[in-house]
Order: C-alpha cells, then sequence, then structure tokens
C-alpha cells in the first residue's frame, strides 16, 4: 500500500525510535502537520522556532537521545539557524526537519522560500534536501545515522511540500549503507600502548575532559581510569559532571574562568590526557604557554580536533568509551601504589586550592553565587542544569560541582543567550519527575522568555533562576576591566516586573532581595509543581574571578 | 622540515558523491575556514555516481593536514589523496587566442609546435591555440607568445593522477 510523504516521514521517526518532537506549523508543513493528527508521535508546540531547536538540543543532551524538530519553510527555517549553530558547535545530534517551498518553486523566490540547505551548511554536520518521496525513507535512515554516530552533530532534511503529498511505497531501510561516512570508533592499539607508557612514566599527569566524554557515555571509564591511577581531572565547560565534582581528584573547570588550581595544574603537568576536549582558545589561554612542561596525548573521535589547535605528542582517533576502556584493561595488569606515588603532585594541587580556592563574600546584597552554591546545595546536585550565556554561566560552571553527566546543559561553544530555558523544557519533557532548573541573567532570559507560554501549555515544571543583576553582566564586566569602566549599552535600565511577567503566563513568580530570602524561595520553588521564575536581585557589579584576560597564559589569572 | 612552517603547494584529488550541493560544501568549507584554493578541477569518473575533484592550495604542514582531514570529514568525500612528495604526474591544458600578423604567423606556427600545440581556431587576425602540460610548460608558452599579443587565456586548472600500477 503506498503512503504519502508525510506518513513516511512519521512512520519513519516512529521506527528511529522517536517519541516527542518540538516544533512550529506553517504553510509548507501543513501537511505533515495533519498527518501528525494519526501520529502516535507527542508534538510539542513552542512560540519561536529558535527555541525549537534549543528544546530538541536540550532533550538530546539530558538523555542521550536523538532531538527532532519540525518548521516551517523560509522564516521557519532560518529561525531554526541559531539553534543548529549551537548544536554544531556542541556536537549535539538533532534532526532538523524544515518544509520547503513545492520542488517547481524552488529557485523562484517563492513565497516563504529560503535556501536553508546553503545558509546552514557551514553549520550542520550534513543535510538533505529530498527531491523524491522514493528517496524520503533512505534520507530520514541517514540522517539519523549521521546525527548520532562519529562526533554527533545536527542534521537538517529539507522537505518540499509536494514531495510531503506525493505517495510511495514505504520500506524503511534496515541497514545504512554509505561508502563515504564511516567514523573510526577504534582506537588504534600500537597509539594506545604508546600512550600507556607515557601514562605510566608521568609524574604529573591530568586529565583534561571534554564534552566527548559525556556524548560517547565514557564517565564511568573515565572515573575509573582516574581513580585507579590517582590521576586529577579538570574538566571543560562542557565535560562538567564526566567525573564528579566533588571527587577528591577532581580540579573543576579549567580555562578562561577555571580555578586556579586546575590552571596552576595545566601549567605544571608533565603528561596532559586530553580526553574528548578540542583546546578551544577559551580553555587554552595563549596557546604557546599552555601546558608548556607536558606531552600531550589526544584521544578524540574527529581527527580534524587533534593537531588543529596544538601539536600533540600522541594522537588517538576514536570513541572516547572504547580507547579508555583498552587503557583500564592495560592498567588492570600493573600493580603500583599510585596514591603514594602521586601523593607530591595531588598536595601540590591541594596546596593551590587552599592558596586561591573559588570565594566570594556574602554580605548584604545578594551574591549570584551565593544563590548557585544554595541551588546546588538544595537539590544536592541531582537536578538537571540548563545556563544561558555569560556571568550565569560561568558562576554556574564554578560552584553547582556537577556529579553526574548529562546534568549540565549550557551552549558552551557559540555561547547562545536565550538556549537555556527552551533546553530546560527540553530536558523536562525528556525526564517529567526531575528537577530542571533553567540559571539565567535577567539578559539573556528575555531571548526566548516567550517559552513560557510553552510550559504553560504543557504544566512543564521548569524552574527559572534569574540572576538578575539589571546588566548584560559578562559584557559589562570586560567593559570595566578592558574599556575603563565605559559601559556601552550594556546597562538593561527597562525590564519586565518578572513576577508579573510570570504571572501572566499562567506561571509563579517569586522574588528575593535580600540573602536570607535566598533559600526560602529556592525550596519553596521546588514545592510548587508549575513553572516557577525566581527573580534573585543580586549585587550589580559583580564579577567573574579567576579570570584569564584574551591573549594571556593560564598561570596569569585575575584572583579578584 | 621547512614544509612545517612555509606555505607549500600541494595537489589534493578528492573522490567525491556526484550530488548537487558536493562542490557549494567544498567551496564553503575552504572559505569558512581561511584555506585558500589557487585551482579546482572536478568532473566525472568512470562511475558517474562518484566525481574526482583535483584541488591546488597552499599551506604549511598544519594547514594542509587540516584540509585533508576536514574534506574527508565532509558526508560525501569518499576519499582524499595529497600528492605532495609522492611520484605524480599533473596537466593542465590552456587555450590562447593569439593576435597573428603576417609577420609573426610562421614564428607563432613554430613555437606552436615546439610545444607539440594545436592551432584549433584560424581567422586572418587570430590563431586558437590548444597546449597541455605541466606548470613550467604552460608557463613557458605562454612567455613566449606574450609578445604577440594574447587576446585570452583559459585554463582547465590542474588534473593529477599518481605514478605507477596502483589507483587512488
Amino acid at each position: 500500500m503506498k503512503k504519502t510523504g508525510a506518513q513516511i516521514l512519521l512512520e519513519s521517526l516512529q521506527l528511529e525510535g522517536v517519541d516527542t518532537i518540538f516544533g512550529f506549523p506553517g504553510g509548507a508543513v501543513i501537511g505533515i502537520y495533519d498527518a501528525l493528527l494519526n501520529s502516535p508521535i507527542r508534538h510539542i508546540l513552542v512560540r519561536h522556532e529558535q527555541a525549537a531547536v534549543h528544546a530538541a538540543d536540550g532533550y538530546a543532551r539530558s538523555s542521550g537521545r536523538i532531538g527532532v524538530c519540525l518548521v516551517t519553510s523560509g522564516p521557519g527555517a532560518t529561525n531554526t539557524v541559531t539553534g543548529l549553530a549551537t548544536a554544531y558547535m556542541d556536537s549535539i545530534p538533532v534532526v532538523v526537519l524544515t518544509g520547503q517551498v513545492s520542488t517547481g518553486l524552488i529557485g523562484n523566490d517563492a513565497f516563504q522560500e529560503a535556501d536553508i540547505m546553503g545558509i546552514t551548511r557551514p553549520c550542520t554536520k550534513h543535510s538533505y534536501l529530498v527531491k523524491d518521496v522514493k528517496e524520503l525513507a533512505r534520507t530520514i535512515k541517514e540522517a539519523f545515522y549521521i546525527a548520532g554516530t562519529g562526533r554527533h552533530g545536527p542534521v537538517l532534511v529539507d522537505l518540499p511540500k509536494d514531495v510531503m503529498a506525493d505517495s510511495a511505497e514505504f520500506n524503511y531501510p534496515e541497514s545504512v549503507n554509505m561508502q563515504s561516512y564511516n567514523p573510526t570508533y577504534r582506537g588504534h592499539r600500537g597509539q594506545i600502548q604508546k600512550a600507556f607508557k607515557l601514562i605510566l612514566k608521568a609524574n604529573r599527569p591530568l586529565i583534561y575532559a571534554g564534552g566527548g566524554v559525556i556524548s560517547s557515555d565514557a564517565s564511568e571509564e573515565l572515573t575509573t581510569f582516574a581513580r585507579t591511577l590517582s590521576i586529577p581531572v579538570t574538566a571543560t565547560l562542557m565535560g562538567l559532571g564526566c567525573f564528579p565534582g566533588v571527587d577528591e581528584l577532581s580540579l573543576g573547570m579549567l580555562g578562561m574562568h577555571g580555578t586556579y588550581r586546575a590552571n596552576m595544574a595545566v601549567t605544571n603537568c608533565d603528561l596532559l590526557i586530553a580526553v574528548g576536549a578540542r583546546f578551544d582558545d577559551r580553555v587554552t589561554g595563549k596557546i604557546e604557554e599552555f601546558a608548556p612542561n607536558a606531552k600531550i596525548i589526544h584521544i578524540d573521535i574527529d581527527p580534524t580536533s587533534i593537531s588543529k589547535n596544538i601539536r600533540v605528542d600522541i594522537p588517538i582517533v576514536g570513541d572516547a568509551k572504547d580507547v579508555l576502556r583498552k587503557i583500564n584493561k592495560l592498567i588492570q595488569e600493573e600493580k603500583g601504589d599510585w596514591r603514594s606515588i602521586r601523593r607530591e603532585w595531588l598536595d601540590q594541587i591541594l596546596q593551590w586550592k587552599n592558596t586561591y580556592p573559588l570565594a566570594y563574600e556574602q554580605k548584604d546584597v545578594i551574591k549570584p553565587q551565593y544563590v548557585v552554591e544554595k541551588i546546588y546545595e538544595i537539590t544536592k546536585g541531582e537536578a538537571i542544569i540548563s545556563t544561558e550565556v555569560g556571568q550565569n554561566q560561568m558562576w554556574t560552571a564554578q560552584y553547582y560541582h556537577f556529579t553526574k553527566p548529562r546534568t549540565l546543559l549550557t551552549s558552551g561553544g557559540l555561547g547562545t543567550m536565550g538556549y537555556g530555558f527552551p533546553a530546560a523544557i527540553g530536558a523536562q519533557i525528556a525526564f517529567p519527575d526531575k528537577i530542571v532548573i533553567d540559571i539565567a541573567g535577567d539578559g539573556s532570559i528575555q531571548m526566548n522568555i516567550q517559552e513560557l507560554a510553552t510550559v504553560a501549555q504543557y504544566n512543564l515544571p521548569v524552574k527559572i533562576a534569574i540572576l538578575n543583576n539589571r546588566y548584560l553582566g559578562m559584557v559589562r564586566q570586560w567593559q570595566g576591566l578592558f574599556h575603563n569602566k565605559r559601559y556601552s549599552q550594556t546597562h538593561l535600565e527597562v525590564s519586565p516586573d518578572f513576577v508579573k511577567l510570570a504571572e501572566a503566563y499562567g506561571a509563579v513568580g517569586l522574588r528575593a532581595t535580600k540573602p536570607e530570602e535566598v533559600v526560602p524561595t529556592i525550596e519553596k520553588a521546588l514545592s510548587i509543581s508549575k513553572a516557577v521564575i525566581m527573580d534573585f536581585v543580586v549585587e550589580q557589579e559583580e564579577d567573574v574571578y579567576p579570570m584569564v584576560p584574551v591573549g594571556a597564559p593560564l598561570k596569569e589569572m585575575l584572583l579578584v | 622540515m621547512e614544509s612545517e612552517i612555509l606555505d607549500m603547494r600541494h595537489t589534493i584529488s578528492a573522490l567525491v558523491l556526484n550530488q548537487p550541493g558536493v562542490l557549494s560544501r567544498i567551496a564553503g568549507l575552504f572559505s569558512g575556514r581561511g584555506f585558500n584554493i589557487e585551482s579546482l578541477c572536478v568532473a566525472e569518473t568512470l562511475d558517474p555516481s562518484v566525481s574526482r575533484m583535483t584541488i591546488v592550495t597552499r599551506g604549511n604542514d598544519q594547514v594542509i593536514e587540516q584540509i585533508t582531514k576536514q574534506l574527508n570529514k565532509l558526508v560525501d568525500i569518499i576519499k582524499v589523496v595529497d600528492f605532495f612528495g609522492s611520484e605524480y604526474v599533473d596537466r593542465e591544458m590552456i587555450l590562447i587566442k593569439v593576435t597573428s600578423e603576417s609577420s609573426s604567423r610562421a614564428e607563432i606556427l613554430r613555437i606552436v609546435d615546439i610545444f607539440r600545440g594545436k592551432i584549433v581556431d584560424v581567422t586572418p587576425k587570430s590563431y586558437t591555440i590548444e597546449v597541455s602540460g605541466d606548470e613550467n610548460k604552460i608557463r613557458a608558452i605562454i612567455d613566449l607568445l606574450k609578445p604577440m599579443g594574447i587576446k585570452e587565456v583559459v585554463r582547465t586548472g590542474k588534473v593529477a593522477i599518481s605514478r605507477g600500477s596502483k589507483g587512488i
């Protein structure tokens, strides 16, 4: 029996295990939305297409599944660009389905036509334009395969309206056969052996773990590796949670706003073991002085990440989980009292920690760090936390000790303000019973604030904690440090009353203006089974420290 | 090695799926990452579903490593080979329209003959010449014909193939 393109699409999604999609309808996808009424797939209606991609992304990051979103052609499609670029930079598996004008109209500057393949080519892992309904099933199969294998990433499938109305026999392919795409999963044995020898010889080894550890579900392997050999671990923003943040071997985050001990450990280590990390400029600071005394082992599934920014001594292309497993196997046969062998190195790190711990002073005005710390304590680190971008993001990275993978959702690579709230929606859909909190700034929360309607419609108990300093705080901080306090356009003189705004959308609004109100506010918010905005009126000109100025080596941190 | 720091010219062959958009993915990759393309030549292979591209580019070792890796990463690319440092043959074809006057005609014909070129079109005032060869040969014939008055030159860009019995 023949089926329409729209039916084939939805049944293909089901066969990929998709039960929820995020989207927003329009003319070019009206046929798909019609077929959706007869499909068991749940559709979450967002209020802006950008939020649909971020929600699918948050769903993917928190659950490890592939996030899916569906939007219409033209403006619907162009609104997904920021979401795609966000997912691309952080290697998140998302499939974005865009409507397109009918094949006969493509290229005619038709109503709501955009060359979305052309527009998104640099920010997608791959993209397809389906010109024939017979190609549809295979294309969907490939799109999911590409998004969720190798280095994960977003894939866009452009679906012309007439192709969705056309019909064909539906046969979903069982496997993918692509001669041109074949990611390397298994690490090279010889390279692993070489790495292993270096690891045994090192006196001051350090693990530098990135988002790749989380996307390959290698946290357990990494933890075994670090603990068995007593190797300290520093994580990138994307890697937070891949190793328990409260472990004595954990040094917290490294880089521009990393901890003193992490950055000093990088500068002084004699072996740096990078796992699923890409030596991003916010991590390395001045690249010539990054880990200057260290041999470098780099484990990454993407060959282009290796030797892109820094020369490495032992590259290992492969899946972090596979490579770490193999290393752990080799370790088992080595007997050694690693704790005492490492004592000197670990003592040195402890001394750095005690000299300059992360610190702030809570006086009469609420400190943003205090809010984050209390959220951590009250949720016992069990919540899923998303962030916006800027100071709120860095304080979250510093003061919320992530102990489990997939509990921090943050736009690390692109740095997208407006990401956190829709991402929290996606996570709440994936985990209806978990506490999901978006830690936001008063600036960034307004970039996708319209999604309050979405949480109201689906009764999602997402919590938003606004660290409200009436500034675009991170930019203001830079203006303060590097531009003589000339606060150009960073003062948000007017913002809505967030409490009333929450109420207008049928959510609950709470405000805390004094330090002693912080804990009761968080506790109250968590006791409410609806969406809650917590408006924390915080110190206006608090800065994030430590800070490595752009272009400076990691050891040159501004500490206060 | 000097190629570690100096920009060297590399000739890269890539087998790619013969699909719409492939060329723009590659062009976008080069422009987006700031790599340069000196020449680019694309056509179908014996298998019509696969095209072969010859890209001439310039860069130090690290840049070339990134170029080949980034090309390999594109989903539509099947294989990438950098000929640098290996035995290979490269050729380019050019068409040159040169002014011919009674005084220069014989000289032009002699040059074309020396370079084993062909006259493919003649008018009372011009010759159109077809020549193929490696870079030095092409440069040499252009230099020799310049004094006669070159009206137009069209170059195909380089194609390359490895020496020996093995294909890529």
